[in-house]
């Protein structure tokens, strides 16, 4: 039998996760079918038909899947389950939000973010913050997986897969979308930004991440931040890297200001290379940084943003 | 309207975690256990509402070995007015929790259920989910802010991109998130008081499930280790390695 990966979209962009948890789906169960359901959002069906080894889209085109709310999500997986034999969707706030109702519903437990398919039925996923890594194994019956995206590469998008509208399922109304305060920014999506540059307690205001977000425009990163300096308000809370915050990968991570506590490492110690500028020269972030400077970061940012100048950024 | 708050007993958030040499699992003993973080914030934001009238009686239940009483009495000191243990010894899957939780919701019918985002042991971040869909309810996970009207709830919720509301119809279940509330400490009054509250003794039988796990834990390992590379002096010499790493 076939996967089922859910796609993460806005309407009317595909996400990267989609591209990342088919790679993850191939693994698992070939061939792959991606779900799109949303309003309006043909052109997300279009880009999911071109991922490589998707073998056909499905298109819920109605209201109630239009912010993916988990009660209308989890009837349309559930009615389109039994054809599957692995269900799977990026571990998005999206997708941690309907997946588990569609396990329970399939009487099946929930593999959490997996980092790795071992074989068809093994999976690896970190526990207690990323300081273990669990070997799992599912029993016979469906697979549900929500997939840690920055452990999978995206699947190439030089394919072509035939689109197929599916009906609606009825929606029970239980819960209803009221409004949204999004952080836009020109900036790249801090799950998908190469660099990222990111500030912790040590920032001491909002007004100062300014600072940060400047140098981050010189170079085209995103900008992040532990939880201390979003629980003090100076970023919303979406900026918030770590265990209960988001995954990052990028080929670089700046952190300024921050002291490097597990719950931070375990969103951000997989990326390619850490830069760690903080003046405790104790500093725990120093025990997994590939370049370390003590410094005060008020004189260190200027001095990068000089730096970076000098090389023509 | 009557709240049921499930807190957990997990490894301290402090607690540098170690991962058996066998790979059997991480070693838990003569280490600090606390109420799982999320958990806090949902006896907090129980008692609050209890506090501002909304709520009547605020019931904690654990599902755990014979310490888990513990954790229960801690919510007793910061508030819940009872609770429930539910004694079970090793790992319960979220499944099989979701399920006796359901048993328990059965029984006492709350208009309520606020529990964590994500047990930071097994950081499934399903549980309440799950018990949301076995009863049919609507669910308001990753709470920001909890807004309770008259039958339904309207949730801020953290999300991806920044900050969704949504308005559910009561019965549901809550999911918090970490800016929902800053959770108080128990007082020495309150610790004493507590020791007075009732909590039922109930074993996963009197709900009938079964808690046998459904997965198979083949390993628990060591991740990768990161060493700690270069201390540098100057800015100017941190861009040029990372120039020259590619980095740049
Ligand atoms: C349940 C739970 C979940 C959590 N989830 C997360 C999570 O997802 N992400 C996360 O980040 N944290 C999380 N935490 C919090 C985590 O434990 C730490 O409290 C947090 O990461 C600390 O943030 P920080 O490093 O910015 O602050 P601090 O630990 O206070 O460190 C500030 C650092 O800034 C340095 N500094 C100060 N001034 C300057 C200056 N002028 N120049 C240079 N350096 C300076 C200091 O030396 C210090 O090292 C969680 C905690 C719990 C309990
Ligand atoms: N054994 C348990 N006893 C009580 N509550 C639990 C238990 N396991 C999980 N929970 C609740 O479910 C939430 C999410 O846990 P999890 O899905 O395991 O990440 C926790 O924050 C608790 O509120």
């Amino acid at each position: 039998m076939a996967s089922l990966v859910i796609a993460e979209h806005d309407n009317s962009k595909l996400g990267e996760a989609t591209a990342k948890t088919v790679t993850a789906a191939m693994q698992v169960s070939a061939p792959v079918h991606v779900l799109v359901a949303g309003s309006d959002c043909a052109g997300v069906a279009n880009a999911a038909a071109k991922l490589a080894g998707v073998e056909k889209v499905l298109i819920a085109d109605a209201p109630p899947y239009t912010r993916m709310l988990a009660e209308p999500m989890e009837a349309l997986i559930v009615s389109l389950a039994p054809a599957y034999d692995a269900i799977l969707a990026p571990a998005t706030t999206n997708g941690k939000n309907y997946l588990p109702r569609v396990a329970a519903k399939l009487d099946v437990p929930q593999i959490s973010e997996i980092t790795k398919v071992v074989s068809p039925d093994t999976f690896e996923r970190p526990i207690y913050a990323g300081n273990a890594i669990a070997t799992v194994q599912a029993a016979d019956g469906k697979k549900i997986i929500t997939v840690r995206t920055t452990a999978f590469a995206a699947a190439a998008a030089d394919g072509n897969a035939p689109i197929e509208k599916i009906d609606a399922t009825a929606d029970s109304g239980a819960s209803r979308f009221v409004g949204e305060e999004l952080s836009r920014s020109e900036r790249p999506e801090l799950t998908a930004a190469k660099i990222i540059v990111s500030g912790g307690r040590g920032m001491q205001s909002g007004e100062n991440f300014k600072l940060l977000e400047n140098l981050a425009d010189k170079l085209h990163a995103a900008v992040g931040a532990s939880r201390a300096a979003v629980d003090a308000g100076f970023v919303p809370n979406d900026y918030q890297v770590g265990q209960t915050g988001k995954v990052v990968a990028p080929q670089l991570y700046i952190a300024f200001g921050i002291s490097g506590a597990i719950q931070h490492l375990a969103g951000m110690k997989d990326s390619k290379i850490i830069v760690a500028i903080n003046k405790d020269e104790d500093a725990p972030i120093f025990q997994i940084a590939d370049y370390a400077l003590v410094a005060d970061l008020f004189q260190a940012i200027p001095e990068m943003e000089a730096e970076l100048t000098k090389l023509g950024y | 309207m009557k709240v049921i708050v499930p807190v957990k007993r997990v490894i301290d958030f402090n607690v540098k975690v170690r991962v058996k040499a066998d790979g059997s699992g991480v070693d838990l003993a003569n280490v600090k256990m606390s109420m799982n973080p999320f958990d806090e914030i949902a006896v907090e934001e129980a008692v609050r509402l209890k506090e501002k009238g909304k709520a009547t009686e605020v019931v904690a239940v654990s599902i755990g070995p014979q310490q888990a009483a513990e954790t229960i009495r801690t919510a007793l000191a910061l508030g819940a007015d009872r609770g429930i243990h539910v004694k079970a010894d090793g790992e319960v899957e979220p499944l099989a929790v979701a399920k006796i939780l359901k048993g328990i919701c059965e029984a006492e019918e709350p208009g309520l259920v606020i529990m964590g985002k994500q047990a930071i042991d097994d950081d499934s971040n399903q549980t309440g989910q799950m018990l949301a869909a076995l009863l049919a309810w609507p669910q308001g996970t990753f709470a920001h802010k909890v807004e309770i009207g008259d039958g339904q709830a309207q949730i801020e919720r953290e999300i991806d991109g920044g900050l969704q509301t949504v308005e559910i119809k009561l019965p549901a279940v809550i999911t918090t998130d970490l800016r929902l509330n800053e959770p108080r400490y128990a007082s020495l009054p309150n610790i004493m008081k507590a020791k007075k509250k009732n909590i039922d003794q109930k074993t996963p039988a009197d709900y009938g499930i079964d808690i046998t796990p459904r997965l198979k834990v083949l390993k628990v390992t060591e991740p990768a280790k990161r060493q700690a590379g270069a201390k540098l002096k100057t800015m100017a010499e941190l861009v040029g390695k990372l120039r020259e790493a590619g980095a740049l």
